[in-house]
């Protein structure tokens, strides 16, 4: 793999290294720099005159001023194959969990293993015959891996439509065994093994046509999925001030999100939220398949005490594995947490590099890489007519939780739905603490149009009698009004906010939304005869003590039906006799 | 009489030559040390720019973050390689550069800089570059890189066990969990020190690192004090920085502690290191970035800031099948803003934090993100009580509001003022020092004398179980 290509170190600050190069030089590939017995993976990212100037994606200390460089000539890239699923990798695609077992505690420099096993068997079975023509992309034949059909693609590489010059039989192949050979338009003819690699920067464009994201992506978060909806295929970020829950919610989207695939990029965050996720995952059992989490996940993570340049390629890794399971016709969950790490680790090479800086001293491309990051969610019509999606959701971490900095703005000019975390929100312990008043979608919600549209009325009109309330007292609202907001503390009590801690609640499916959100649209538009504020307030409580228990009940249960009559039985009881 | 002095003489005689081999052993040591010293690091007396801290000198075959010795008229101090280019090799200065002449000597070294580990350095008391401020011997046996590898996430486990410090506010509402990483957001002139030199005395860990930045000389000798006078600081070390200190020393602080720390952990030791104050160091992290003309993101702190701070704080671990690390640190606010650089990025990284304000730990946007992997296993009353003292104590804060503004105070309002006061003096207040069961049995007792059971919302069970009737 390694060409002749090499160079000399001129110049080492913090993890930029700079080469003297005498021969060509391509943009992006990947450079090893070898200390003592050490070869430590960099990129090329810029270069001038006869200078090299590479990012390198492990600690620079101890490389000296002459050490050699060797070029690869290929842009940074990883392995895409059976055995993906339910592993655990860095930003760079090292198995973490084989690094532990052979170098121990700590993460050892210019280790790098191969991404998935190559002396592991699949039982392949051909798709394809000899003679057929195919195209990028096109399905030669799959594998069985857990609860999916692993399709074995045509390289995404391939130029045109190469003819089958031969395909394996059925039967038990590793991954270095060639299952086929494919000519390809000039003559040449090439072999494809069960991985493939592919450079991460770059979008797989293997699809017919990229469609108008429409479907819903039930996360089941009412939240969510009523009020600020997610589609299939499109994009959403969670900017908040730390400590309002982005990551808990992350973690709740990825368990019961549904989508066959949920990819978790943990980028540059705490390393004990990986930690719980990696320990849990294995132990839960997704509903819809009954197999273990962890069997249709995938998790990156580069927290925040691994390389930071790594950090960088950690979300591009991550979504290139997304794009490759896209391409077998599944639907793509990939959570990023968190963007501005991300971004972050863009500031710090772009002061190395001594770039004129923008504001708040971040890179001026900043917005065109997490606009082209983002652009590479979708839903795609594959060759063969199957439907394929990458849904994206980013959180963002904005310094001071202000949402006026660059990496947010950058994001919501993007993303198809902002679902803005407040403190003030989850001060009050009101999760998840998306704030319904500065949240929005441009996605389909499952829930019919006017009734959302009444609940967000009503949330709107609540916040200005309390905003009133707080000035003039209780005493000085007037009964509609105080109605009016205990109708609106009420939608936000039994409907906004979810008991992550309820086995029941925790999990909101969408049918179970459109009932209750049909349920408490009749409340809200409901007029009360109420003699005094104390009867009203005494009420709503009444309510949403009754709702807090109809929430932890399974749907459709003896004890849903029960609660369900006992508030209809409250309600009428109150409501207006014409 | 002849066989005992026999006896005597050919002990004698073994004693000697037992004594000059160990002497031959230690002069041949001495002098591969010594010829280790002229013939492999060479030295250099290049030194052509002098700015801040940062000398830069001509020299060859250096390696990046390596540590040089310079000798200077001051004496000899330490410096580290931050930048190489070509020649050209810029060198941070520990001891600062105030004296350094360009005709000085730099050897260096050829590895980074290290730190003595082990049992020796207990009860030890070092200043920033780990050389002994108090009278014992300089330690060079067992030396740990500083700033090591990350640990690989597989071989973390789910924290699982609770520190107890003794103060409710932590133990009851916010509890202190073994390998977390917390800051006390503070202002200047709260009593900071204090609470962390009472955690440290009452915690249940195996060694006390105490890692002090910009620490007045005054609150040095408080701690040793405090520590001595407890009996504590026979399981402690100390790395001091003070205000006078040289800035590069203030740098090294938290990666010596935590390095050292690290070495305990990997031995299956439980560490609690003490951090104080980590926006001293970041203002020493400006100060260098300055110098070595980066460019600014935020206030003057350099971009990496956030990676800087995660790479010390992200040392807090707990080991699969070793010891653990727990990181409590103190980062004062400039002007109480929490939105300043320090305290924003820190909140990003750490697992929660504590809010000192009116010397007591502030109950609204205090929070410990692990306190639900332990208080579940403590007493069964734990997590209700934490939550409705809680709500009440809310509802009193508003009630303050309004009266206040001038409202009228209704039944309710004058029971949720009365529990206030109550639970300000007996719960709060930092002088409170009463183990988790008690702290428990009196939040029954103090919603027993202010409330009905009903008032409380609290679940039947557990009334029946704990409810206190007031006399």
């Amino acid at each position: 793999m390694r060409s002749k290509r090499k160079g000399k170190v001129i110049k080492i600050s913090g993890n930029m290294v700079t080469a003297r190069v005498d021969s060509a030089v391509i943009q992006n590939e990947v450079a090893y720099i070898q200390s003592g017995a050490e070869f430590l993976k960099a990129e090329v990212i810029r270069v001038r005159n006869n200078e090299a100037e590479t990012q390198v994606y492990e600690n620079t200390g101890g490389l000296r001023v002459g050490d050699t460089v060797e070029f690869t000539g290929e842009l940074l890239s990883v392995e895409l194959g059976p055995g993906l699923l339910g592993q655990i990798f860095d930003g760079l695609q090292n198995p973490l969990p084989p690094l532990a077992e052979e170098y121990g505690f700590f993460l050892k420099r210019g280790v790098y293993l191969s991404s998935l096993v190559d002396s592991v068997e699949w039982e392949f079975t051909p798709l394809v015959k000899k003679g057929d023509r195919v195209k990028a992309g096109v399905r030669l034949g799959f594998v069985p891996e857990k609860i999916f059909r692993h399709f074995i693609m045509a390289p995404f590489s391939l130029t045109g439509s190469a003819e089958v010059v031969s395909i394996a039989n059925m039967g038990r192949y590793n991954l270095k065994q060639p299952i086929a050979c494919l000519r390809d338009p000039s003559g040449k003819e090439e072999n494809v093994y069960l991985k493939q690699r592919w450079p991460v920067k770059i979008p797989i464009r293997a699809y017919a046509e990229r469609l108008k994201p429409v479907e819903p992506l039930v996360t089941k978060m009412r939240l969510i999925d009523s009020l600020f909806p997610v589609a299939r295929g499109g994009t959403y970020c969670i900017p908040g001030p730390f400590g309002a829950g982005k990551t808990v919610l992350q973690q709740l989207i990825s368990r019961h999100a549904e989508a066959d695939v949920v990819i978790i990029a943990a980028c540059g965050e705490r390393a004990g939220e990986v930690v719980e996720t990696l320990k849990t995952f294995p132990e839960l059992v997704d509903p819809r398949t009954r197999k273990p989490l962890s069997d249709r996940t995938v998790i990156i993570c580069n927290t925040s005490s691994m390389p930071v340049a790594a950090r960088e390629s950690s979300v591009y890794t991550a979504v290139t594995i997304a794009e490759y399971y896209r391409q077998m016709g599944l639907n793509i969950l990939l959570l990023a947490d968190s963007t501005s790490r991300w971004a972050q680790a863009m500031r710090e090479m772009s002061g190395r590099l001594e770039e004129i800086p923008g504001e708040e001293a971040f890179p001026a491309y900043l917005e065109s890489r997490i606009a082209s990051f983002y652009e590479r969610a979708g839903v795609v019509r594959l060759y063969d007519g199957s439907i394929g999606s990458v849904t994206i959701g980013g959180t963002v971490s904005p310094a001071g939780g202000n949402f006026e900095e660059p990496v947010t703005q950058a994001t919501l000019k993007v993303v198809g739905a902002f679902h803005g975390l407040s403190r003030e929100r989850s001060d009050a312990r009101r999760y998840p603490a998306i704030d319904p008043l500065i949240s929005w979608s441009k996605y389909l919600s499952i829930i019919d149009r006017r009734h959302l549209e009444k609940g967000r009325e009503i949330l709107r009109k609540s916040h200005e009698v309390s905003q009133m309330m707080k000035v003039i007292g209780e005493e000085g609202t007037s009964l509609p009004d105080y109605v009016e907001y205990l109708k609106g503390e009420f939608f936000d009590f039994v409907y906004l906010q979810q008991n992550a801690f309820d086995a029941v609640d925790e999990a909101c499916p969408a049918e179970r939304q459109k009932y209750i959100f049909s349920f408490i649209y009749d409340i809200l538009e409901a007029e009360f005869d109420f003699e005094n504020k104390e009867k009203a307030l005494h009420f709503f409580q009444q309510l949403r003590q009754l709702f807090k228990g109809w929430n932890s009940a399974s749907f459709r249960s003896a004890e849903f039906e029960k609660i369900e009559q006992e508030i209809s039985l409250l309600v009428e009881q109150k409501r207006k006799k014409d | 009489m002849k066989k005992p002095a026999c006896r005597q003489a050919r002990f004698a005689a073994l004693r000697a030559s037992f004594l000059c081999a160990a002497y031959t052993y230690r002069m041949l040591d001495f002098l591969i040390r010594l010829l280790k010293r002229v013939f492999m690091h060479k030295t250099y007396t290049s030194i052509v720019q002098i700015a801040g801290d940062v000398i830069t000198a001509e020299a060859e075959g250096v390696g990046y973050n390596e540590i040089a010795e310079i000798s200077t008229s001051r004496g000899v101090s330490l410096a580290q390689v931050i930048r190489l280019d070509g020649k050209r090799v810029s060198l941070q200065i520990f001891a600062g550069s105030k004296g350094v002449s360009t005709g000085d000597r730099i050897r260096f070294l050829g590895h980074p800089m290290r730190i003595a580990g082990g049992e020796d350095l207990l009860g030890r008391i070092f200043n920033g570059s780990g050389l002994p401020l108090d009278k014992g011997p300089v330690l060079e046996d067992n030396l740990v890189d500083i700033g090591g590898p990350p640990v690989n996430p597989v071989k973390r486990i789910i924290p699982n066990k609770m520190i107890r410090t003794g103060i409710p506010m932590i133990d009851v509402f916010n509890s202190l969990v073994e390998s977390q990483k917390l800051p006390i957001f503070s202002i200047a002139g709260e009593p900071y020190n204090d609470v962390l030199a009472r955690i440290a005395i009452q915690a249940e860990v195996d060694i006390i690192i105490l890692g002090g930045m910009g620490l007045k000389y005054d609150d040095y000798l408080f701690f040793r004090d405090t520590l001595e006078e407890k009996g504590a600081l026979s399981r402690s070390i100390f790395f001091i920085h003070t205000a006078s200190d040289p800035t590069g020393e203030c740098l090294l602080v938290p990666d010596i502690s935590l390095a050292v720390a690290e070495h305990f952990a990997l031995n299956g030791r439980r560490v609690l290191v003490l951090l104080s104050d980590m926006t001293n160091f970041a203002d020493a992290l400006k100060e260098i970035s300055i110098t070595m003309e980066q460019v600014p993101s935020n206030r003057g702190y350099p971009g990496d800031l956030y990676s800087q701070l995660a790479a010390r704080y992200e040392k807090a671990v707990d080991f699969d099948t070793a010891g653990s690390i727990t990181i409590l640190a103190v980062t004062t606010m400039p002007g109480d803003d929490v939105t300043h650089p320090v305290p924003d990025n820190t909140g990003y990284i750490t697992e929660g934090q504590f809010y000192l304000k009116n010397s007591v730990i502030e109950p609204f946007g205090s929070l410990s993100r692990l306190k639900q992997q332990v208080n579940g296993k403590t007493r069964s009353d734990h997590r209700t009580i934490m939550d409705t003292m809680i709500q009440l104590f809310a509802g009193y804060r508003e009630t303050l509001e309004k009266q206040a503004m001038g409202f009228q105070m209704s039944a309710w309002d004058k029971k949720l003022l009365k529990y206030g006061m109550i639970f300000e003096s007996e719960m709060m207040s930092l002088k409170v020092n009463i183990p988790l069961e008690k702290a428990l049995d009196r939040g029954w007792r103090i919603l027993g004398e202010c409330f009905t059971p009903e008032e409380t919302g609290i679940k039947k069970p557990l009334i029946e179980q704990y409810w206190q009737h007031s006399p």
